[in-house]
């Protein structure tokens, strides 16, 4: 167990270094310098070079590839080339809207797609089964902006039982927060459950045809008590990675929903940092997204390991 | 031939010829602006309404189109291209380097989503249609490598794949003769959902504004700028969306007739 | 006194019939056998009784549990007889239990579903039954989870979920197939005690008549879905009244005609070959430790010759024969054809791979579904430099699929139009085409039912002395190679332990080991050769 949790921590290292020289090379061959386009065409060179030296342009690439990632370590992100202000503190603001909004959506993407899925799969074929497999053929079509925007029409605009959009912030109240976070979880959660309800559906359905559920049924168990007991574990299996890869469209959904509903998240951030040419902020944004997915995977690889005693004594 | 299969095979056909009509003929211009009539619900003037600039909505979803299938097409292609000579050659030196090598990068670029490479080609060379091919193009890669290796390494266990090494075929010429022409119907279905996520990654690229620029037109473009318009004219942004989840409906519906009707037992991935 | 009583079971899948009015009885303390090929509706049998037929099953007649109807019997009260009156065991031990769940719980599931003790008394009675299945408590403690059991220990603890609570009736679906054979007399043996122990009832069905000959009490014959013959089975196997009867027990000894072995020059000679695997590391840095599959393994076989080498799953004769057949290669010593060694400079040799062959188990797997008849059995013409063409081919064609008794026309067929037996034919016609001097069948008719094995096995003799063709053949079964061979070679754990002429290692086998396997092997009684006639009944 503890040699598979090793392996599993040393390939999370070694993508998060890789991930970073790939974002760091990327933004590097951006054309232009950030600092005459902070100080505008009409620059003097020399107030151009004292910047560039503040922001610690004039160094080697190499040098400050190290540094940004030395102090990303420690929870220095750098200054916003724009607003002048640590990124960190930026950062730390928008997540506390983004991050909420994504695990509120995954945890109602779950709470829905799991009693979905399992209905469907112990109704195979009949009209409870149709319905659901219908429901989600649909729901994976639906483009969650276009979703948002059609319950804002329906909850905010007619029936008025929520705001369009904006956020009080945390300091108004945990319940005004979460409210205002409702809809956009729902747009983001509910064609995300339709995905998650089919990889359930059909991991359980996989698993229904296994050599063991029969000899379940053999001791007596009845068909609904075999899936229940024998089933539901081992579909866990495939299904876990979906919810892995699942929170990273969740994440990159919410910076779209975010526009949705006018909400002062990570993707308001990195979208006006991206019109403003404020790099550091786009490379240490992307960075982090990146960080929270793999470290979601690592999540999902120990998750494996409580689920299948197989990982547990090999590898 | 299944229900799927042919309501698939029609949906999305019509967004084809729409498509391809558009080249030739629109009920109206897409460039020409007219305000007096802007924001108009359906009528028999606009089959579909007009815009806020009083543009022909269904013109411009026609013309739209081209732009969806575009993004999504390359990308799917750049995803086959790239991804499914990988996943072979990782299949067919299984356990070895070059495996491990090809994995790991899939795994690397599953943690970069599309909207994650599009923000970042785009804060360095600008937004265009372009950026949003590459940033679908390049998330489709590892999904191709990876059902492809997997698919491969199954048939790469059967005895008629060792029969061939008996014969003294080279694992390159192994896989290009026996494993992939048995991987094809899963590749077909699996690019058919390829493509509908294309659809929809295309128009949320766009809808946020790293994709086509105006003046193209373009499904996610023309509910960016419906926002505002909502509450004024819901059909501004009803009837775009509707044509992208009608789009991306068909395009599933016909991936799992093809899976059906080509073989049921094929693993595809969706997510 | 009758425990299930079946009368005129007629059952169809989605209106295909599978079942032909079968009527059996089955008494207490009693082994009934249910034998016949594939596709005879044995296992149908089975699954109607357990009451698990797959959906779309039509049913007619009746199947008696006591006084109650079966067929008849609403799903909650079935669920309440399984696993406390009825029991089954299945073919595929690796796949029946439940990956994630300990033994212990799987065991004392059944006892608990059925509400029959507390949970501490489930606890002991599941370390009991595990004791009495022969898996003591001690070396396997309720915590050990499937993957940690090797396949025939995996079987006991099915048997042991079976049997937890006090069963009237066990059902056993081919429960030896799978495992080794030394591991099936153990299961065999642990069935007929458990049978004597607990006065119950064991429906067995096997493919395999030897296995029932010594072990059941009555035995029934089924072919298309129907009983051909019935009754006490000394009596069946004496009288063999009805003809398909005979055909199997024929079929099951038979005895292919070699003719003499010619044995000039050695042609493949392996010498001191040594083949490792690496393990998983055992540290995390550590080298990766070598399991040392084919240990220091040296025999010859000359021009001419059949000989076969036999072991039981994990003793290294599939890794011996993908080195032989050069698809990897070995660690140390060397494997020369003729003189020229089949791996040279990292590369397998072509030459070699010319004069040599493969025919592989699963008639199935072993062909490229896309391609016709004429592609497939071509695919080894890639080895030859200047490959026949056009009309030359197509003769090379015929004349294979002639050699293996099919006709020329079939060339242009698919290989899903042939049944199992044909495709063997295929594969050896593939194997012939290039004219090599060494064939290697891989488990060749393993997969096959008794009396096509028997065909294809003539086939083979007659080849071998058509063409002069040197046969190695590699098998678990020990009948089969004491049909086809003139030598046999006993490998176990990486090691050739007995290397002699057939008729000498059967006769008197000189090594533990061997003698060990011909014991465990079930043995057709020999019964006076039948007679032209069907003798009366006594």
């Amino acid at each position: 167990m503890l040699r598979y949790i090793v392996k599993r921590l040393i390939s999370l290292a070694i993508s998060l270094i890789v991930a970073s020289v790939v974002i760091f090379v990327v933004v590097e061959i951006a054309p232009g310098d950030p600092a005459s386009f902070m100080l505008g065409i009409n620059a003097q060179p020399d107030t151009i070079a004292a910047l560039r030296t503040e922001l610690g342009l004039d160094q080697s690439k190499l040098d400050r590839y190290l540094s940004w990632v030395g102090g990303m370590l420690i929870g220095d992100f750098g200054t916003s080339y724009t607003y002048r202000t640590p990124v960190a503190q930026m950062i730390a603001d928008r997540m506390w809207v983004s991050l909420p909004l994504a695990i509120y959506a995954l945890t109602l993407s779950t709470v829905i797609a799991f009693p979905a899925g399992i209905f469907a799969a112990a109704r195979r074929g009949g009209p409870g089964d149709l319905a659901v497999t219908g429901a989600t053929q649909l729901g994976v079509a639906i483009p969650n902006f276009w979703f948002a925007m059609m319950l804002v029409l329906i909850f905010a605009l007619q029936l008025r039982w929520f705001s369009a959009g904006g956020f009080p912030g945390w300091d108004k109240g945990f319940w005004g927060g979460m409210k205002a976070l409702t809809l956009p979880a729902i747009a983001l959660a509910l064609p995300q459950a339709a995905i998650l309800t089919r990889v359930m559906r059909s991991s359980l359905l996989d698993i229904l045809g296994e050599d063991f559920m029969r000899t379940a049924r053999a001791k007596g168990l009845s068909a609904r008590q075999a899936l229940w007991r024998h089933g539901l574990r081992n579909a866990l299996i495939p299904v876990l990675t979906i919810i892995g890869l699942q929170f990273a469209f969740l994440l990159a959904g919410a910076i779209i929903i975010e526009q949705v509903f006018f909400l002062p998240g990570l993707g308001r951030l990195i979208f006006q940092a991206i019109t403003q040419r404020d790099l550091i902020v786009v490379e240490s944004v992307v960075m982090l997204l990146v960080f929270a997915v793999i470290m979601v995977n690592f999540l999902v690889d120990l998750a494996y390991a409580a689920v299948d005693p197989r990982l547990r004594t090999r590898t | 031939m299944s229900r799927n299969l042919i309501l698939g095979g029609l949906l999305t056909s019509v967004f084809i010829i729409a498509a391809l009509l558009s080249f030739v003929w629109t009920p109206d211009s897409v460039e020409a602006m007219n305000i007096a009539n802007r924001l108009k619900p359906p009528s028999a003037d606009n089959l579909l309404g007009t815009d806020h600039f009083g543009r022909d909505i269904l013109s411009m979803l026609m013309v739209g189109a081209r732009t969806s299938i575009a993004v999504a097409l390359v990308a799917v292609g750049i995803g086959m291209g790239l991804g499914v000579p990988l996943g072979l050659a990782a299949a067919a030196r299984r356990g070895g380097m070059l495996d491990e090598v090809i994995m790991r990068m899939n795994d690397l670029i599953f943690a970069f989503p599309s909207l994650v490479i599009a923000i970042l080609i785009t804060a360095v060379f600008g937004p265009s249609a372009t950026n949003a091919i590459i940033a679908i193009g390049i998330f489709n890669i590892p999904v191709f490598a990876r059902i492809t290796r997997g698919a491969a390494l199954s048939l790469w266990k059967r005895e008629f794949i060792m029969a061939a090494q008996v014969a003294g075929k080279t694992r390159a010429r192994i896989s290009a003769e026996h494993i992939l022409p048995n991987v094809a119907n899963l590749l077909i279905v699996q690019g058919t959902i390829q493509f509908s996520l294309g659809i929809l990654a295309e128009a949320g690229l766009s809808y946020v504004g790293l994709g086509a620029q105006p003046p193209i037109p373009s499904w996610g473009r023309m509910l960016a700028d419906a926002q505002t318009m909502v509450s004024l004219a819901p059909h501004v942004a009803l009837i775009p969306g509707l044509t992208i989840v009608a789009m991306v409906l068909g395009l599933n519906l016909l991936g799992d007739g093809l899976r059906d009707a080509l073989d049921p037992r094929l693993k595809v991935v969706r997510a | 006194m009758t425990l299930l009583s079946i009368e005129n079971l007629t059952l169809a899948i989605q209106g295909t019939p599978i079942l032909h009015s079968i009527s059996l009885n089955i008494a207490a303390g009693e082994i009934t056998a249910l034998t016949g090929e594939s596709g005879s509706g044995k296992s149908m049998t089975a699954f109607a009784t357990m009451g698990l037929l797959p959906k779309g099953t039509a049913t007619s007649g009746t199947i008696a549990f006591d006084d109650a109807n079966l067929l008849a019997l609403p799903e909650p009260q079935m669920c309440d007889l399984r696993g406390r009156e009825i029991g089954m065991v299945f073919q595929e031990p690796m796949t029946a239990l439940n990956p994630v769940q300990t033994i212990g719980a799987q065991v004392m599931e059944t006892i608990l579903v059925h509400k029959a003790m507390t949970p501490e008394q489930a606890e002991t009675r599941a370390r009991d039954v595990l004791d009495r299945v022969g898996l003591p408590p001690d070396r396997f403690p309720l915590s050990r989870y499937p993957h940690e059991l090797s396949g025939g220990q995996r079987q006991r603890v099915v048997i042991a979920m079976a049997i937890a609570l006090r069963l009237r009736l066990l059902i056993a679906d081919e429960p030896t197939t799978a495992l080794d054979v030394t591991t099936q007399a153990q299961i065999l043996n642990l069935l007929k005690r458990l049978v004597k122990e607990d006065d119950m009832a064991l429906m067995m069905i096997t493919h395999d008549l030897a296995v029932v000959s010594d072990m059941a009490d009555t035995l029934n014959v089924m072919r298309h879905g129907e009983i051909v013959e019935s009754g006490p089975t000394a009596q069946v196997l004496r009288d063999m009244r009805h003809p398909y009867t005979r055909q199997l027990f024929e079929a099951s000894r038979h005895q292919a005609e070699l003719g003499s072995a010619k044995a000039d020059a050695p042609l493949l000679s392996v010498q001191n070959v040594s083949r490792d695997y690496p393990l998983p590391r055992a540290t995390l840095f550590g080298t990766r430790p070598m399991f040392r599959a084919v240990k220091d393994v040296s025999f010859e076989i000359r021009r001419g010759e059949r000989v076969g080498l036999v072991g039981e799953s994990g003793c290294g004769k599939s890794t011996l024969t993908r080195a032989i057949l050069g698809l990897e290669p070995v660690q140390s010593g060397q494997i020369t054809l003729d003189g020229d060694p089949v791996w040279q400079d990292g590369h397998p040799n072509l030459n070699v791979r010319r004069k040599m062959q493969v025919v592989f188990q699963d008639p199935y797997g072993s062909f490229n579904p896309r391609h016709r008849v004429a592609r497939l059995i071509t695919e080894p013409f890639h080895l030859l430099t200047d490959p026949p063409k056009g009309g030359e081919r197509d003769t090379a064609v015929s004349e294979a699929l002639t050699a293996v008794g099919l006709k020329p026309e079939d060339a242009n067929r698919h290989i899903h139009a042939f049944s199992g037996g044909q495709r063997q034919r295929i594969a050896i016609a593939r194997a012939l085409i290039i004219k090599p001097d060494l064939i290697v069948f891989d488990e060749a008719v393993s997969a096959l039912d008794v009396r096509v094995r028997a065909q294809i096995l003539d086939l083979m003799a007659d080849l071998s002395r058509a063409y002069g063709l040197t046969y190695l053949f590699i098998s678990h079964d020990l009948s089969v190679v004491r049909s086809i061979t003139d030598r046999v070679m006993v490998m176990r754990a990486g090691e050739i332990v007995e290397d002699r002429p057939t008729a000498d290692i059967f006769a008197a086998p000189n090594h533990i080991y061997t003698r060990e396997l011909m014991t465990a092997a079930p043995q057709l009684p020999d019964f006076p050769e039948a007679q032209d006639a069907p003798q009366p009944a006594l």
